[in-house]
């Protein structure tokens, strides 16, 4: 077989160039005034400068995760934001317009409940759902997918998501275990047997709960479409938009579990990777897609199971980075620029994950030593990261300045650096929030 | 024979393992020295986890690899007395928040480190942390959390800031602080 997504395309520079006149230009966007326009296209020239490695940016752009913060900030519940998506705008637009960071942060990550409950999707327990009113959304980790169905999984990705994975995460939808194979259907007397199906009753009232699911987000998306706009339309770019996963991680998250997938290495080593190399397109065109729906070129790629302490150098770069390379690579190619936020510690990996081409991702960093980080992976990349969490809930504002201001003379040096939290910043203090983005703002400029 | 049971666990060759410890258990060898052999290669994997040079896989197959012997041992114990231990530790994930693996591998590596371990589960309020802690009469009790939710879930437990007498980084740093708290 062809190996694919091994070097960059040699019109990958090309094609981000573009994507990044796409994206600077805010075509699609209405701007409140000119000076909000001005202030947009300001802002993403620092992120531009930042990824680039190009030149140094006029100053260092202030990123943090709005994470689930605003929602608490706003004062309202989970149970509200996931249920009514008019508080969950005002809570979205009350954040940005507070705080004035440099970006917005998607409020799509809050998904509506309705649709959730409508499929009874048991993937995650969310307020109303398994879980108190001012409860976060939390998964349920669990084995959804058994060691013994690796080859269903490998022979047929779709077919295994179909009829086998999703009547396990929504209970819903357990008629679609009876959908038809797609491939066989290419002869007339092969066309009665595979509408059968869709005959049955069960099966079309799984589908008329897929349908008002899909009713229940339009409308979602029409309430998230509508505060993003206005806030884009003040001037603050979208930090990421769009959504992909490590390879790796789409098996052990969510298919196989974190116990299940670590022991998969010694079990069943060859399908495991099997695995990940046929789940590598998908999660490539998963990312292009997503961003070009939302009209942006970073994806959001959060990574679990290659962090430090979770497995051996060895093991990362036998099960874990190969696949997780290519996706990469394969984004690179379509123009777009992965960030890729390493949650945990990564200070073990900071050599490996060097091995990409140049100015072409952002590193976000959680709990990794950011001047490591920016002797090894920052020469070839945009690192950002990492005021961390625990400052940010039990600190003073003076603990947040210092930490920044550190963190800025290190990692910041000579740009290449997007200062960011180390994490969503849910259960930070406002007085810390407003302390990292108002300080660093200033102390960030570039002289 | 019972060395290279030791052995084969120790360094994750999980099917050698396990047909090493059908073939003395068939040959009657003493189920408890077959345990016993089980708890050294445990405390090697702990060890080696311990040194950096094993890592959550090696752990979570060891673990299996000891439930799997213990449940093939069982039949042929009678009974006996299991061996003396460390001391008590009450373990639970706080209110609010439902992760589990965090808290089952200190769980884990307190078991392989003698340590008596009673795990209340997940999302618990702090009236049956207290009620718990009655009962078991425990030396330590570890609260774990992954959210950011479960700072004020150990405050609201422990009634003042953190309130805890200590936070440990990651596995191995609670096991230490259960060591010395106890005086073990």
């Amino acid at each position: 077989m062809r190996e694919r997504w091994m070097d960059a395309s040699p019109d990958a520079e090309e094609r981000q160039e573009q994507q990044f006149h796409v994206w600077l230009s805010g075509k699609n966007i209405t701007f409140e005034n000119s000076e909000a326009e001005a202030a947009y296209k300001d802002r993403v020239t620092l992120i531009k400068d930042a990824i680039q490695l190009k030149k140094t940016p006029a100053r260092i752009p202030i990123s943090p995760s709005a994470g689930h913060f605003p929602i608490e900030y706003a004062g309202i519940s989970w149970h509200d934001a996931m249920y009514d998506y008019d508080k969950l705008a005002y809570a979205w637009e009350k954040f940005h317009v507070d705080f004035a960071p440099d970006t917005f942060s998607t409020p799509r990550t809050i998904v509506p409940g309705k649709a959730l409950d409508m499929l009874d999707f048991n993937l995650y327990q969310w307020a109303g759902h398994g879980l108190r009113e001012h409860q976060e959304y939390q998964f349920v980790e669990g084995e959804y997918m058994k060691a013994e169905e690796y080859q269903a999984l490998i022979d047929d990705p779709t077919g295994f998501f179909l009829t086998v994975y999703f009547p396990r995460i929504f209970g819903a939808l357990t008629p679609l275990a009876k959908m038809p194979l797609l491939p066989p259907v290419h002869e007339i007397p092969m066309v009665p047997p595979a509408l059968m199906p869709f005959g049955m009753e069960d099966v079309k009232a799984a589908f008329k709960k897929l349908s008002d699911g899909g009713d229940e987000v339009t409308a979602w998306l029409s309430a998230v479409g509508q505060v993003s706009a206005s806030i884009m339309g003040k001037g603050y770019p979208s930090s990421a938009a769009g959504l992909t996963k490590a390879p790796f991680d789409v098996i052990g998250d969510s298919l196989r579990g974190t116990r299940g997938v670590l022991m998969d290495m010694f079990r069943h080593p060859d399908e495991l990777l099997e695995a990940c190399e046929r789940i590598t397109p998908f999660m490539i065109k998963c990312g292009v897609a997503s961003c070009k729906a939302a009209g942006h070129i970073i994806p959001f790629i959060p990574l679990h199971k290659g962090a430090d302490g979770f497995m051996s150098d060895e093991q990362f770069k036998t099960f874990y980075w190969p696949s997780l390379r290519k996706l990469i690579i394969g984004l690179i190619d379509a123009g777009i620029v992965p960030q890729l936020f390493a949650e945990g510690g990564y200070n073990q990996r900071l050599e490996a994950i060097c091995d990409i081409p140049k100015g072409k991702t952002v590193w976000w960093f959680d709990t990794t030593d950011m001047a490591r980080a920016k002797e090894t992976v920052g020469t070839v990349s945009c690192i950002a990261g990492n005021v961390p969490l625990d400052l940010l809930c039990t600190g003073t504002p003076d603990d947040v300045k210092d930490y920044c201001k550190k963190l800025i003379d290190t990692a910041g040096k000579d740009g290449g650096f997007i200062l960011s939290s180390g994490a969503g910043i849910q259960g930070s203090r406002a007085e810390n929030v407003k302390a990292m983005i108002d300080f660093s703002k200033e102390y960030g400029v570039y002289r | 024979m019972s060395d290279s049971l030791v052995d084969a666990m120790s360094t994750m060759r999980e099917q050698e393992a396990l047909a090493i410890a059908r073939v003395l258990l068939d040959g009657d060898e003493d189920p408890l020295k077959i345990l016993d052999d089980c708890s050294k290669a445990m405390e090697i994997v702990g060890k080696r986890f311990e040194e950096e040079t094993y890592f959550l896989p090696e752990l979570m197959l060891a673990g299996d690899m000891l439930k799997q012997i213990s449940e093939m041992v069982k039949p042929k114990l009678h009974g006996e007395a299991t061996s003396g231990k460390r001391g008590k530790v009450l373990m639970g994930t706080v209110e609010g928040d439902i992760h589990d693996i965090g808290k089952d591998i200190v769980t884990f590596l307190l078991e392989v480190n003698g340590f008596e371990v009673r795990d209340i589960g997940i999302d618990v309020p702090p009236g049956t942390f207290v009620d718990e802690i009655k009962a078991f009469q425990p030396q330590v009790v570890g609260m774990s959390g992954l959210l950011t939710l479960a700072y004020d879930s150990m405050k609201r437990t422990v009634r003042e800031h953190a309130g805890a007498d200590a936070f440990g980084k990651d596995a191995m740093e609670g096991i230490a602080l259960a060591k010395k708290w106890i005086g073990a």
